[in-house]
This record gives structure tokens, sequence and C-alpha cells, in this order.
């Protein structure tokens, strides 16, 4: 499925790629300190911090793959649009961000340090290090992969030149320069993803056209609806119940992911005061609302256009619905335009991977536990040598999928279960004073183990669910159990921290002040968090009305 | 000061966005004006290079004239502050 680039698509993907080294050298000048280079000097104004924070999460992986969704299982995909993101979304601006932007912390472990102690610190820090690292590799990889089947560039050039360019501007600029990119990222792969969209839709017969043609397809008209059908999980589409939508997507998965990754909350922790920390992940609830119409609808032209789509391997795997797209209608210049905003994704993606791997590894176990009490320059230069060496084990991950491509697979999916034990464990910890410093890492460190337990148990066959969606239901719902026992059990025989030692880390004692370090346009209704978020809880619910 | 100037308004990610969807919207637009009946035909009959075109240069000029309109505050040379409403 080749795509037929021509110098003017080249000339437009140079381009970019010049823009964004530029963005480093530029985010360069503005480095100080430290933490200029991991957190921006928290200066950033909302709507810049806001749209990287969809932006980290608009990964190629995840285009591509909500767009194959769209294909496979037709309108039940704006589930991880609509209940599966902007309610954790909101819930992060209104309700947690007081504690991570007030506590003054400076990454998501070191939230667990001041609240629970060091092992747990630890715990946490290290595996989201290596995840990261890790990730960022897979990344690369599917990058790679994409390239080769669309332009024809052979894996290790795409691998090179692609971690080239992340290493340059995040060494240069650290993560001002991440999350201008992200911004810029944005706009370009939107750039790319509406015309698609629209001639798709031309080609179809408008809207109604492509209901009408879905219907006559082989997903049929269960494919229009997102809640019918849903009493077993049996009787839809996607393979799930409304109870593991609502609750195992909706809550436990969605709100795991979307409230203590730190490569997301790293963009509200750069944000220049509390108030445009709150509202961070609430605008990026607005275009999430939206992007569905990008990904699901050409996910859906695919379906009914491209004949033989859906296949396990080559080129009509549901995964290419887009790349297919754009070879079939887009003429030279638009295509370049989709070509570039594609490779920006995976680059914007591998990037906020390497961003929050650098922040961690030196805030979280460089810093505390290896080399304290050095002066600030010594951790600024740290940061930048730590960003090449993740960069390089990101670079040997992806040679390393490239010989064992079922492993990138895995990778993926063995991290995300890392994300509901955690959340359990911010939750019932920022709610519960009395929950003590040992119960915060025994019960995170037992619910790791079970998520991963039951995963494996899967993998080898010896546990059976629906699907792969059905076991991450699950296991995300068991493993945030076990936290919730294991957490009551350790308080009860241990004693409590101190009040004096949980302010503003946990609710009720001492609350963070949200409005101290207002600036003039702050008290604007339009920039209250409550309201904000109000309106897109309010949106997603009236986006659902017509696909019930 | 006026370096202090230069500095911030170089890190004014309006300005990038601005410039860059500029230079796109006149190439992709300009390419549109000529594009052959093959390649409208391919797209369907939509001008799709011409209005992308057009599309990204209205957006790319409305970036640059936001970025002139409330410009980077004094004082914060390293920190965009640009949806902050004047003082009063």
């Amino acid at each position: 499925m080749r795509l037929d680039l021509d110098a003017l698509d080249y000339a437009i993907l140079a381009l970019y790629f010049l823009t964004v080294l530029g963005i480093g050298f530029a985010a360069r000048r503005a480095i100080s300190n430290s933490a200029d280079f991991f957190l921006s000097g928290r200066s950033l104004p909302a709507w810049v911090t806001g749209l990287a924070f969809v932006s980290a999460n608009l990964g190629a992986i995840e285009i591509l793959g909500m767009a194959a969704n769209g294909a496979q299982y037709g309108l039940m995909t704006v589930h991880y649009y609509w209940i599966g993101a902007v309610p954790a979304m909101v819930f992060l601006g209104i309700v947690m961000m007081p504690f991570y932007y007030g506590s003054k912390v400076r990454s998501v472990p070191e939230y667990l340090r001041l609240r629970f102690n060091r092992p747990a610190h630890l715990l946490n820090a290290i595996t989201f290090a290596v995840a990261q690292v890790l990730i960022a590799g897979v990344n690369l990889y599917a990058l790679a992969l994409v390239m080769q089947a669309l332009v024809g560039w052979p894996l290790w050039v795409s691998i090179v030149v692609a971690a080239f360019f992340v290493l340059a501007y995040i060494t240069l600029g650290g993560l001002s320069s991440a999350i201008y990119n992200e911004v810029l990222q944005f706009f370009v792969i939107l750039a790319g993803l509406i015309p698609i969209t629209i001639i798709g839709l031309v080609k179809v017969g408008g809207i109604d056209g492509l209901f009408d043609k879905v219907r006559d397809s082989k997903l049929g008209d269960a494919a229009l609806h997102t809640w019918t059908n849903t009493a077993h999980s049996g009787d839809n589409p996607l393979g799930a119940s409304w109870i593991g939508i609502v609750f195992g997507l909706g809550f436990v998965l969605s709100f795991g992911y979307w409230t203590t990754n730190f490569a997301e909350v790293q963009r509200a922790l750069s944000a220049r005061n509390m108030s445009a920390a709150r509202r961070t992940p609430i605008i990026a609830a607005y275009p999430k609302l939206i992007i569905p119409a990008v990904t699901v609808i050409p996910g859906l032209v695919a379906l009914v256009t491209v004949n033989g789509l859906g296949g396990t391997t080559g080129d009509l795997q549901y995964n290419n619905a887009i790349p297919l797209l754009m070879r079939d209608l887009l003429p030279n210049g638009v295509l370049g335009i989709a070509v570039t905003g594609l490779l920006a994704a995976f680059m914007a993606g591998m990037a906020a991977n390497v961003s929050g791997f650098n922040t961690v590894f030196t805030y979280d176990i460089w810093q505390p536990y290896l080399r304290p009490d050095r002066d600030d320059s010594y951790y600024l230069r740290t940061g930048r040598i730590v960003t090449v060496i993740g960069v390089l084990i990101g670079i040997g991950t992806a040679f390393i999928a490239a010989g064992y491509s079922n492993i990138m697979n895995y990778i993926q999916a063995l991290f995300s279960v890392f994300n509901a034990p955690l959340f359990a464990t911010f939750i019932i910890g920022m709610f519960w004073k009395r929950m003590t410093a040992w119960a915060g890492f025994v019960s995170l460190l037992s619910g790791t183990i079970v998520a991963v337990a039951i995963y494996l148990l899967y993998k080898l066959g010896i546990l059976s669910f629906g699907s792969d969606l059905d076991e991450s239901f699950w296991g995300a719902s068991i493993a945030f159990l076990t936290v919730s026992v294991v957490a009551v059990l350790v308080t009860l025989m241990t004693t409590p921290k101190p009040e004096s030692e949980l302010r503003g880390l946990v609710y009720g004692v001492h609350p963070a002040d949200l409005t101290g370090d207002a600036i003039a346009g702050d008290t604007a209704w339009y920039r209250s968090p409550v309201i904000l978020g109000a309106g897109a809880l309010a949106l997603a619910v009236m986006f659902y009305l017509p696909f019930l | 000061m006026a370096d202090e100037r230069k500095a911030a308004r170089l890190f004014d990610i309006r300005r990038v966005i601005g410039g860059l969807f500029v230079v796109y919207g006149l190439v992709i637009g300009l390419v549109g004006l000529f594009d052959s009946p093959e390649e409208i035909a391919k797209a369907q009959g939509v001008r799709i290079n011409l209005w992308t075109g057009i599309v990204m240069l209205v957006l790319g000029v409305l970036f640059l004239l936001w970025q002139w309109w409330r410009p980077l505050e004094l004082g914060h040379a390293d920190s965009p502050t640009d949806d902050t409403e004047p003082a009063r």
C-alpha cells in the first residue's frame, strides 16, 4: 500500500522537521535551571498545556488504533472518548489537581513519597521509568513499521531519524520543547485527518450515506449504536456489557490512565498557576470530545469502501484503515500534510514518554537515592544525559521489537495493567487521611502483583475471558479491589501519619489555596474549572443521544 | 531588555504555529489552484488542496494576529502569558 509521495510532500515533511529543531533551539534560550528543563519553569498558559495534554495522548498508535476500532466495532468506539476519557479528565482537573499542583510536587511518584513513604515512592518511580523507555521504543518501532509500509523507508532509517529529532529537541529545550511540539503537532495532525474525513464522507454520500452502507456491511446495524444491546457482553460488537463499560472502562481503566500517568499529569504541572493547572485537563477534554469525528468516521468509511478490510496480516488489517484512505483519496500536497501529521504524532508520543522518563529518573531516583544534595546545574546536566540514555534504550527496544514483533503488544498491554492499582492507591490515600504509609506501599505492591498475575495467567491460557478488552476490564477491577482491601487491613495494623505531615496532600487537611496565585482574568466564569468541566460532561452526554 | 523580549518573542508558540501554517497554506493552496483533473477526481471531485490550503492559511494568519494583538507581557520574558486580560 505504498503511497506515491512526490517532491512537494517531502518538502512539507522537511519543513516540519526543521521547525521542530527550531523550537528546540528557541526553547533552549529560556532554560537556566532544572525546573525550566523538567517543568517549563511552571510558566505556561492553560491553552498551551491543555492542547499538550490532549496531544500527549494523541499519538499515532492511538489514532490508527481508534480508526481500526471504528472499522472493527463501529460507533461503540466512542466509549473510549466520551465515557472512557472525558469524566476522568474533568475529575483530574477539579478534584485531584489541587493536591498535585498545590503540594508543589514535581512528579506523580513524588506525591507518593510525601503522602506515604520512600518504598512506595521508589516502587512507582522505577516501574514508571522502565515503562516509559520501553513504551518509547514501542512507539519508535510502530513509527518505523508505518513508514516502511507507506513510503518504503527501511526500518532502521525511520528509527534512527525519528529518535535523533526527538533526542535533539528534548535535550535542547526540555519539557518546553516537548510541549510546544505537541501543540504544533495537534494542529498538523488535524490538518491531515480532516481532509481524509471530508473526502471520505463525500465518497460515501455524507453521514446518511455512510450509515446506510454500514448497515449493509458485515457489522450491520449494531455498529450504529453505543448502548443498545449492552445488557450482556456477547450481544454487541465490542463484546462488553454496560457494567464493563461504565465501571471497567469508564472508571477503573480510564481514571487509572488519565489521573496518575505522569506523562499526562506533567503537562498540567508545568502550568503557570493553580487555575491554569486545573483547567489543563478540562480544556483538553473538549478536543477529546470531537476527535472521534476524525478517527471513528474514517474507520467506518474504510470499512465500507476498502474491499476485504479486516485481514489478520498484510495490507488489509484494520490498523491500516487511515493509511489506506490516505492512499486512495489524498492528492499530493494534502498527502504530505497527512504523512507529516502521522510522523509528528509518533514523535510527540515518544517525546511525552522521554520527557516523563527524564524527570522521574532525575527527580525521583537519581536525586533522592543516589546523588543527593548537589547543586541545581548538576541535576540539569543529569536530565540532559538521562534523555540521551533514555532515547538509546528506546532505540534498543525498537530493534528488539523488530526482531520479535509480538513483544510490542505485550509491552503495551503489560504496562497498562500498572495503572489501575496505582489509581486505587492514590484515590484512597487522597480521601482517607487515616491510610498509613505502609498501607500505601503494601497495597500498591499487592495490587500490581495481582494485576500482572491475572494478565500472565490469561496469556498462558489458565484464566479465560471473553476478549482482551474483557480481560483488561476484569484485571483492572480485581486489582482495584485488592488495593482497597489490603489498604484497609494494613491501615488497621499500623499507625497513621500525623496530620501535620499531610497538609495539602489529603482531602480535608489544610486544603490548598485555589485562588492565591490567580492572575487578572482568572475569575471570569469561562475560566472556572467547575463550569468548564460541567460543560464537557454535558456535551459528552448530549453527543451520546443520537447514537444510543 | 531588548534581548529578553526578542527571546520571549521567539519562544512564543503562536508565532511558530502561525508561521508554519501560513507557509503550508500558501504552498498547498497554490498547488491546489493548478491541480490536474485526475488529482481532483482522486479526491472525489473536491478541490481538497485548494480548500485545505485556504483553511490553513486563515488559521495561520489568525495565530499571527492573536500574537500581535495580545503580545507577551513584559517582565515575564520567559513565560508566554498571552491569554491574560490586560491589567485593570
